[in-house]
């Protein structure tokens, strides 16, 4: 009973604030609504029964993400006046091609049957760790070398001219 | 809540970052829909995991979000690189490869 409504809660601020993050015309504002979904969706985490990836979201995504999306949006734009303001265009293209995709996915998704949800495993970090350093220890790796070539391409682009 | 449940929003979460990503005229905000959109695969990585018992899911949702953290630090370099070469990141104007 809880877990439904707390997926109503959830799902109702998840799905307004990534309207409000795709139709506001302020840029800024935008961001600040990203961070609303995205602490949303870590309640979904909550619910599905994931609180490591709960904490995870919110280190990564609402603390570090939101953070330097809000820095390249100071150094673009002009914060103050009216420069930051975005109008959109194709908004009706863009809603039609949208929504088809969603009559694509939910066709999919009524020929599907019910499934079960099973008990909840007893130790579900210890299981995710074993799994990281054991059939996924190769690919933690990669991902490493991946985050340091990654963020040293960020700093290379970004550099001061000199 | 069934798995179907989880399923629809997530679709729901997706098509609405995909309409961002359409629509936005800024870099930044086109960068915001696609996180939107690889939120939502998150939400079905998890949602499986869950209701298949498998620790699987649980792993390749924190790939993808490390990966889409390594995204949006290159992404956001590259508008900072486009914006102080043409002062401008309105994704219509970015034409320089336009034969």
């Amino acid at each position: 009973m809880t877990e439904i409504l707390g997926f109503w809660v959830a799902a109702v601020v998840l799905v307004a604030a990534s309207l409000a993050v795709v139709l506001t015309p302020n840029l800024f504002h935008a961001v600040l609504w990203l961070a609303v979904a995205l602490v949303a969706t870590g309640g979904v985490f909550l619910l599905l029964d994931s609180p490591f990836l709960f904490a995870v979201q919110l280190l990564l995504y609402a603390g570090g993400v939101v953070t330097i999306v809000v820095f390249a949006i100071m150094l673009t734009e002009r914060l103050v006046g009216e420069s930051i303001r975005q109008t959109s265009r194709f908004v009706f293209n863009g809603a039609v091609l949208a929504a088809a995709v969603f009559v694509g996915i939910m066709g999919f998704l009524l020929q599907a049957g019910v499934v079960a949800r099973p008990a909840a495993s007893g130790d579900q970090l210890r299981d995710l760790g074993r799994a990281l350093v054991g059939p996924f220890g190769g690919p933690l790796q990669l991902l490493g070398v991946l985050l340091v070539i990654a963020l040293l391409g960020a700093l290379y682009f970004a550099r001061a001219e000199d | 809540m069934p798995l179907t449940g989880y399923l629809v929003l997530a679709a729901l979460v997706f098509v609405i970052g995909l309409f961002g990503v359409l629509t936005r005229r800024n870099a930044v905000g086109i960068l915001l829909g696609i996180e939107l959109m690889l939120n939502a695969v998150n939400i079905n990585l998890v949602a499986f995991s869950r209701f298949r018992a498998d620790v699987a899911g649980l792993i390749f949702t924190l790939f993808t979000i490390a990966i889409t953290v390594a995204e949006i630090a290159v992404g956001l370099a590259i508008v900072i690189v486009i914006f102080r070469v043409r002062r401008t990141i309105e994704a219509d104007h970015l034409d320089l490869l336009r034969g």
